[in-house]
């Protein structure tokens, strides 16, 4: 237990530290997004509401650095992110609620699928080893190796566009509204296909280089030569004794990129146009949007933290000897 | 890296004896390894000579839009009419230059902060790999996009540096636990016992003993900052004037390239990205199997399908 609790601290200093990263980069912007956004309006904004943009966007002159700090926190506790530039006078926490959802959907069902099909790969590339299984490390070497955002654009090209069966970008038809209906879900899952279809081509050689060099590694071990000698069929040697022991650097690598889902498919987003988080970036860095970068960074981070607070949680139930650790 | 990268490369024909000679760099030996350092010393080459070489200025505008490939624009020409093929080697450097450069920086910070970390023990040890959990944890590309985009008229070494300076955590967190466990072995104690100094037993009985997971930290490194640089190039957070791969995807998505059938515009740029990444992974698993023996392909050793036969080399 006390491994836990030590985890646990760890996972607040990180919190913490991140939180203060994010404190302090607007702050050494050279340049004044309040006054930006100002001349964007073509005065239309009077000077006592810059002076209250200026608190609110944390740029207030006349405190000191420490206690905009503190303030800031209180102001984190409160779940208050702060008002987006973009979308003014929208809270960042509602722009965030609106593309969590569209993010977490589609990159969790995919990273889910990758990890499956990866670990499943693996276990057969590392099982049989030479003749055809060789091979898919090259190949699945290369397609990782293709950057992300370059496949998705192929992709488009391919099988969206003018007689493609795909649309193109976005997250559903604009015809419809987001709700339970088939329409909007039909929808939604055709605009989802091309997107998840590349993360998964080039995500999942990850997962079979790392479970193939784990299976390759324990079917040395002694107790797979004793499952072979005891008459054991093949199958079972592979599934139960060698894939089972080998498959536990690729969970806690597992819980870890649940993390990435938040951040880790911006190309994704802004080549597709999805409506999710880093597409939100993406918008926020053309625009200038401090308050909505900090938002999605702080966001992104956090689920990175809670991730990995799982994975050792999944490590400490798998793997007895953290447990006799601590 | 080059230089060792353009030894081996030369020593492929002399097989086994220059394998032998060259002790200290004996992991880049296995034919993965010397396909990719081959690859990589042909694009090394090509950056540092794809300037007089390429055709055309890459930014010179002439008055064939957007061509396809031909005999006097060989990879077609941009909607300015600029040559694809003279912008992808003169960017080839860039490309090098950052992949070098932060994986320089990362390495010598992971190293640093890695191997102190885990030869220290008590406080010091412990602070050094909080930092690097630290690291670890933050996600580098969200960041690295939000500090290259803040930071004002942002050059290629700037951009190399943020990325070094922010990817380093895992080296350092590979480096440390394998520090550990070479601490305790015997031949350091023997070396503590005959009065060796710290920096001394750090310097000469542990790094070279570091040496293939340094180089497949540095690798690593090099692969992730080459396709960080060329993502931030194409969501065009790259303020800089200088022509690299990322810049001229960053073009083509803008021009709409592939809606109009300009396929060159793209394809050249992506292969060579892929191959470049392909190479580094070849040297990273050529470096892996010479770790860990086990790795190598080939099922010569099993007969049958008892693996009995194979105690031997255990």
């Amino acid at each position: 237990m006390s491994y836990l609790l030590r985890r646990i601290g760890f996972y607040l200093f990180t919190a913490w530290a991140a939180i203060t990263i994010n404190f302090f980069i607007p702050r050494a912007i050279p340049g004044d997004p309040v006054q930006s956004m100002v001349n964007r309006a073509q005065g239309q904004i009077d000077s006592n509401a810059i002076h209250s943009l200026y608190v609110l966007f944390g740029m207030d002159t006349d405190q000191s650095i420490f206690s905009q700090y503190f303030e800031y926190l209180g102001q984190l506790l409160r779940g208050d992110l702060g008002l987006s530039f973009t979308f003014f006078p929208t809270p960042v926490s509602e722009v965030l609620g609106d593309s969590l959802p569209w993010t977490i959907a589609l990159v969790g069902l995919t990273t889910i699928v990758s990890f499956v099909l990866g670990t499943g790969l693996g276990v057969l590339v590392g099982w049989r080893r030479g003749g055809w299984a060789d091979l898919v490390l090259p190949v699945t070497t290369f397609l990782s190796s293709i950057p992300y955002f370059w496949l998705g654009l192929i992709a488009i090209t391919l099988f969206a566009g003018d007689g493609g069966a795909f649309p193109s970008s976005g997250g559903y038809d604009p015809g419809v509204t987001p709700s339970f209906t088939w329409d909007f879900i039909s929808s939604a899952v055709l605009h989802s296909v091309l997107p998840a279809v590349t993360i998964l081509i080039t995500s999942m050689s990850g997962w079979i280089m790392s479970m193939r060099n784990m299976m390759v590694t324990v079917s040395q071990e002694d107790y797979i030569t004793v499952a072979h000698a005891k008459g054991l069929s093949e199958r079972r040697v592979m599934v139960s004794y060698a894939a089972r022991n080998a498959l536990l650097p690729n969970v806690s690598g597992f819980a870890m990129s649940l993390g990435l889902i938040v951040g880790g498919t911006l190309l994704m987003e802004i080549v597709f146009s999805y409506p999710g988080v880093g597409y939100e970036l993406f918008q926020a860095l053309g625009a200038k949007d401090y308050p909505l970068m900090q938002g999605i960074f702080l966001v992104i981070t956090l689920s990175v933290l809670v991730a990995n607070l799982l994975a050792d949680v999944a490590y400490l139930a798998l793997d007895p000897r953290t447990r006799r650790e601590g | 890296m080059a230089v060792p990268a353009a030894d081996v490369a030369a020593a492929v024909p002399v097989e086994e004896p220059a394998g032998k000679r060259r002790q200290a760099f004996r992991f880049l030996a296995t034919g993965k390894a010397i396909t990719g350092l081959v690859i990589i010393g042909v694009l090394v080459v090509l950056s540092v000579i794809g300037e007089w070489i390429a055709p055309y200025d890459p930014s010179a505008r002439s008055s064939d839009l957007l061509e396809g490939p031909s005999g006097r624009h060989w990879l077609g020409t941009t909607h300015l009419g600029q040559d694809i093929l003279s912008q992808l080697l003169v960017g080839t450097r860039s490309v090098m230059v950052v992949g070098l450069v932060s994986g320089l920086v990362a390495t010598i910070l992971a190293v640093v902060i890695g191997v102190t970390s885990g030869y220290l023990s008590g406080l010091g040890g412990e602070g050094l790999s909080a930092v690097s959990n630290v690291f670890l944890v933050i996600p580098a590309l969200p960041l690295i996009v939000i500090i290259a985009s803040i930071v004002p008229e942002v050059s290629t070494l700037g951009i190399a540096l943020i990325i070094g300076c922010t990817s380093w955590a895992w080296g350092a967190r590979v480096l440390r636990a394998q520090t550990l466990s070479l601490r305790r072995r015997d031949y350091v104690e023997a070396a503590r016992a005959t009065g060796e100094s710290t920096w001394r037993i750090i310097g000469v009985e542990i790094l070279p003993n570091l040496t293939a997971v340094i180089a497949s930290s540095f690798v690593g490194t090099v692969i992730f900052a080459v396709l960080s640089e060329i993502t931030l190039a194409f969501i065009g957070v790259s303020g800089g004037a200088e022509w690299n791969w990322g810049t001229i995807l960053f073009w083509a998505q803008s021009q709409q390239a592939l809606d109009q059938g300009a396929w060159w515009w793209f394809v050249p740029a992506g292969l060579a990205i892929a191959i470049l990444g392909t190479s580094l992974s070849l040297v990273n698993f050529g470096i892996d199997e010479f770790v860990n023996p086990r790795l190598r392909t080939g099922g010569r050793m099993r007969a049958g399908f008892t693996p009995v036969v194979r105690g031997g080399d255990r």
